[in-house]
């Protein structure tokens, strides 16, 4: 019966979501008629609160409450010592200063969200404005090493000896690439209802993690865990920006236990800029020396990137390099420079995505360099075991992408010679990049019970992002129990359950289902010695962290894939158009060939987002993102996604889990974005490492056609 | 945003007649006016809704012109097999607009009155003289990228978004307009929209209680015409620069030519300069780098939008290039 997971089967929460029945955090009207809160934001980027007059907004109609740093309640700190961030309590209105701009100074408590937000415009804040550092590029002088950068990952790592190899290959590259601010930006925006009861405290809320989002709440609050429930069976897209709680979470549940009535707040579109996840920007140096055979000696990637001053935050950038390519002589750094900005929290693939965007330029760069095809040379120096850690791949299959990927896009048809081929009024080129991303395992915890109407039911605090986590897991677990999938029940998105490992990192779907595989294998032997009726039998399954796993010490555990594109670019105006994109990827054994592929569509589609659009513009005067909403921070629509496929090897990697199966959501954003780059520089032979590239810094090196 | 008070007129005269109380504003689509009140720069306390008034139908005109009513959609005029015939450097400019949900919302008199997407107009933080006079301009020394690079002043470097409206400009459009006395004027596109100068918060040239009932079309020019919008990404995007242009050629010399940008200003940017250097010239590339050079004269950059000023002369000269080879 092993015959459910695989399939490419149509989500089993389709039909709910679809017709509206799907409750998602701000819609829980069960509870009955709650109050609306809504955000006012500093409109500086440093300073002081000087003054703070609420009485307008106090007065004004329908308001219950106006909280400022004044009366907020104690809240727990920032400890900073916890090594998920997330994990950490997020305390608000905790006193005067001003960190950023945006940063909610006070929160007006309304009978309806309308009265709320007229009177947010009535609070008056004087402020004594301080010079505060804005400008990245002219903060790269201040950067200092941080102790790690994301995942716990060292900030740097040396093999061999890179500057002598470098200075004598016969090849170099040698360039600076810079990527923006960047910003998830879920269709749900980040929004909670907190509902009181007594003390104790039911929040749903609209995040990744709930066992993380439940420590944060519990610390911020200073309440026992146990009197808090979180709720949360439906998450409207996270991206990374749901990981952790924001400002609506906590300020929603301060203001509901302050007047003992439900309160949800929901941010505004523009509010999501400065009040969640911001991916920091990066300039990234890029070091590659190479033999005329095109054999890597020397291997360089150095990343500068922004900080928040009060909650340091590295992407991992530079990690990818680590594993990708052979070279004897290798080295990788992560340096970080303090601006007064919101701070930097995981924006999906955080370092991959802007660490490949530069490091597989790079490379073809290098291809170009030596007339090697881009492809060869990834082959040439393809690494037999870890490159710098020396242990073996469990699985990684990398060449097998980009061949296939090859045959299948027709890369045997891509102009040799940059600027060769026209289409009409459009340069044509093709790219492509290679894409790498690191397997997590967390620990996680599923139960499974046997119903009296003969339907097993699976729990799991596991959330359901938009990923299909609710389908897989009833796939998983029809199989290991031996039933079709209609016997199966899922039931995720509670704190009550079970703590799973969240949707975070793209480990959500190997974990969660190896847990829940294991439960139902428990069960499956509990039915097969038990003597007493299965209804109500239960058993867990868990499985342990990475790091207690020998298997993800003694293996490097990863998923791959290759990019291939296609562009068009206007000859007179620089309009630069994705024309077809291909991916092709290892990740194991899928679990849906569907959901799988909706994931890798879109996570390529931020590939292109990132190559030719995304960029939060900051203004260096006040430290404001000044492209703060969707119709100025641009990310692709339907007309500029036009074909574009993605292709699962099938595989089993059973050094990952029992299920062979590893995280594949961000895969698709990795090195996409270098893959669109690329073919950029194919169709017009001009290289912008400024990223996004926009017309603008494609046109002056494009000649006038007369 | 502030508390409101809504009415839907009845007919045009009770429509004016409401909005002639103080704070009232006419709401067609609401495509920009809401999003400008809830984030406070729009602050009306009473609105008119006029999406309903009788003022929808397109019809031909005895003068071989047509009549376009103020509310009809930005979606129903584009699909108007008249003016997809006649006037298709207006259906194109449409269509180049905003997306179908949007069109399918926007009426015609309200695309003539939207405002700039400027971002510091849109931020009531920032100093901007458009939104509250004599505050200054934050653009200036900001990010200034889809920022004008002609008739810009001192006071204000905002541009008009609109598509249609460059369309209507090449076409000689005239805008016909209802007061609370229920006297009727009409005035040329082109005296419509106002530069900048030292009060941009003045952007038109109605007056109080005015009310857009309709766009006249004359006949149609001679010549082909052709509407050209470069943009960011595919759909969905404002013009960073855009160009209309009508022109008619007879055995290789130009007889005729309109060329309006988008875009680039404070308005829907007529280019006579260009339309001079392009009249009577040979249809070649080297007459349309001159009327190119000629539009741009005077363009200013301001930073992050100095490529405004090449890519206005680039897409100028491919619109016209296209239009000729049409011929």
């Amino acid at each position: 019966m092993a015959t459910m997971t695989g399939q490419p089967i149509n989500r089993i929460d389709g039909p709910l979501k679809v017709s509206g029945k799907a409750t998602y955090a701000y819609e829980h009207w069960d509870v009955g008629e709650p109050l609306y809160g809504f955000i006012v934001g500093a409109t500086i980027g440093k300073g002081r609160i000087v003054q703070i007059d609420t009485t307008g907004a106090e007065r004004s109609p329908g308001v219950r409450m106006v909280m400022t740093y004044r009366n907020a309640p104690a809240q727990g700190p920032r400890d900073a010592s916890i090594p998920s961030q997330y994990s950490r309590a997020y305390p608000m209105l905790s006193g005067p200063d001003i960190h950023h701009y945006g940063e909610p100074v006070a929160l007006v408590v309304a009978t309806t969200y309308e009265q709320a937000r007229a009177a947010a415009s009535l609070v008056e804040v004087e402020y004594a404005v301080l010079s505060g550092h804005f400008d990245f590029a002219k903060r790269l002088d201040k950067a200092y090493a941080p102790k790690a950068v994301n995942a716990g990952l060292a900030t740097d790592s040396a093999v061999g000896n890179f500057d002598t190899a470098f200075k004598s290959a016969d090849v170099k590259i040698d360039q600076v690439y810079t990527t923006p601010y960047q910003f998830s930006q879920p269709m749900e925006p980040h929004c909670c209802l907190a509902v009181p009861n007594g003390d104790d405290l039911t929040v749903y809320v609209s995040a990744q993690i709930l066992a993380e989002a439940h420590t944060a709440i519990a610390s911020t609050l200073k309440i026992d865990p146990l009197r808090i429930r979180l709720v949360t069976p439906y998450v409207g897209g996270g991206f990374g920006s749901k990981l952790g709680i924001h400002g609506e979470t906590i300020l929603a549940a301060l203001a509901a236990r302050a007047l003992k009535e439900p309160v949800k707040i929901a941010m505004t579109r523009q509010q999501i800029f400065h009040l969640v996840s911001v991916r920091p920007a990066t300039s990234q140096r890029v070091r590659l020396g190479a033999g005329r055979d095109g054999r890597l000696v020397a291997l360089g990637h150095d990343v500068t990137m922004f900080t928040s001053p009060i909650s340091e935050y590295a992407e991992q950038s530079a990690t990818s390099a680590r594993g990708l390519y052979a070279a004897p002589n290798r080295l990788t750094r992560h340096r970080l420079t303090a601006l007064d900005l919101p701070r930097g929290e995981d924006v999906r693939a955080p370092g991959e995505a802007p660490g490949l965007h530069a490091f597989e330029s790079a490379m073809d760069e290098l291809a170009h360099a030596l007339n090697m095809d881009p492809i060869e040379l990834r082959i040439l120096n393809e690494p037999k075991v870890h490159p710098e850690e020396g242990i073996p791949f469990s699985d990684r299959r990398l060449v097998e992408c980009m061949r296939e990927g090859a045959r299948r896009f027709g890369w045997e048809r891509r102009p040799a010679k940059p600027a060769s081929v026209r289409d009409g009024r459009w340069l044509v080129g093709y790219g492509m990049a290679a894409a790498i991303r690191g397997q997590f395992q967390m620990t996680s915890k599923a139960k499974v019970r046997m119903g009296p109407d003969g339907i097993a039911v699976v729990q799991s605090d596991m959330t359901d992002i938009g990923t299909g986590t609710y389908t897989i897991v009833a796939q998983v677990a029809a199989d290991a129990l031996g039933v079709p999938l209609d016997r199966v029940r899922v039931e995720l998105g509670r704190s009550d359950y079970p703590a799973g490992a969240g949707s975070g990192g793209s480990w959500g779907a190997s974990n969660t289902c190896t847990s829940v595989h294991r439960a139902c294998m428990a069960l499956r032997e509990k039915l097969r010695i038990g003597k007493i009726p299965a209804e109500g039998m239960e058993a867990e399954g868990e499985i342990a962290a990475m790091s207690e796993e020998p298997n993800y010490k003694n293996y490097s555990i990863f998923t791959y894939g290759a990019h291939f594109a296609e562009v068009g670019v206007d000859v007179d105006t620089a309009e630069i158009r994705l024309r077809r994109m291909l991916g092709v990827f290892a990740a194991g054994r899928i679990l849906n060939a569907k959901t799988a592929r909706s994931q890798l569509i879109g996570g390529m589609t931020w590939g292109v987002s990132s190559a030719l659009l995304e960029d939060g513009t900051v203004d260096a005067r006040t430290g404001a993102f000044v492209n703060r909403d969707l119709a100025e921070y641009l990310v692709p629509v339907h007309a500029d996604i036009p074909e574009i496929d993605a292709i699962l090897l099938d595989g089993f990697d059973g050094k990952a889990n029992e299920l062979g199966a590893k995280g594949l959501g961000e895969l698709g954003n990795c090195g996409a974005n270098a893959a669109v780059a690329n073919a950029v520089f194919n169709a017009t032979g001009v290289r912008v490492r400024d990223f996004p590239i926009t017309l603008d810094k494609v046109l002056p090196a494009l000649p006038r056609e007369v | 945003m502030r508390p409101f008070t809504y009415e839907r007129a009845i007919d045009p005269e009770a429509a004016v007649a409401a909005v002639s109380k103080a704070g009232a504003k006419f709401i067609s689509g609401g495509t920009n006016l809401l999003d400008l009140m809830k984030l406070e720069i729009e602050r009306p306390i009473h609105l008119v809704d006029i999406s309903r008034l009788p003022l929808k139908d397109i019809k031909e005109e005895p003068d071989g012109g047509m009549r376009i009513g103020a509310q009809a959609t930005n979606s129903d005029v584009a699909a108007d097999i008249r003016v997809r015939t006649r006037y298709p450097v207006l259906s194109q400019a449409l269509l180049a607009g905003a997306s179908g949900q949007l069109r399918n919302k926007a009426s015609v008199g309200g695309n003539l009155l939207q405002r700039t997407r400027c971002p510091y107009f849109y931020d009531t933080a920032a100093s901007c003289n458009k939104r509250d006079p004599s505050s200054g301009c934050a653009a200036i020394g900001g990010i200034n990228r889809g920022h004008a690079i002609l008739g810009a002043s001192d006071a204000c470097i905002a541009t008009h978004p609109s598509d249609m409206a460059v369309a209507m400009v090449v076409l000689d459009a005239e805008i016909e307009l209802l007061d609370a006395d229920r006297a009727t004027r009409r005035i040329a596109i082109g005296d419509f929209h106002r530069l900048p100068g030292t009060t941009p918060h003045i952007e038109t040239a109605l007056k109080t209680g005015e009310m857009i009932t309709g766009v006249v079309l004359p006949a149609p020019p001679e010549g082909r015409q052709f509407y050209r919008k470069v943009r960011d990404r595919a759909s969905y995007a404002f013009a960073l620069v855009s160009v209309a242009v009508v022109v008619a050629t007879e055995r290789g010399t130009i007889t005729s030519a309109r060329v309006a940008f988008g875009g680039v200003a404070h308005k829907p940017w007529r280019a006579k300069e260009a339309e001079a250097a392009l009249t009577g010239g040979t249809a070649t590339m080297a007459t349309y780098w001159a009327a190119a050079e000629a539009a741009m004269a005077g363009a200013t950059g301001r930073g992050h939008n100095d490529f405004k000023i090449e890519l206005a002369k680039r897409t100028l000269c491919r619109t016209l290039a296209h239009a000729a080879q049409e011929n």
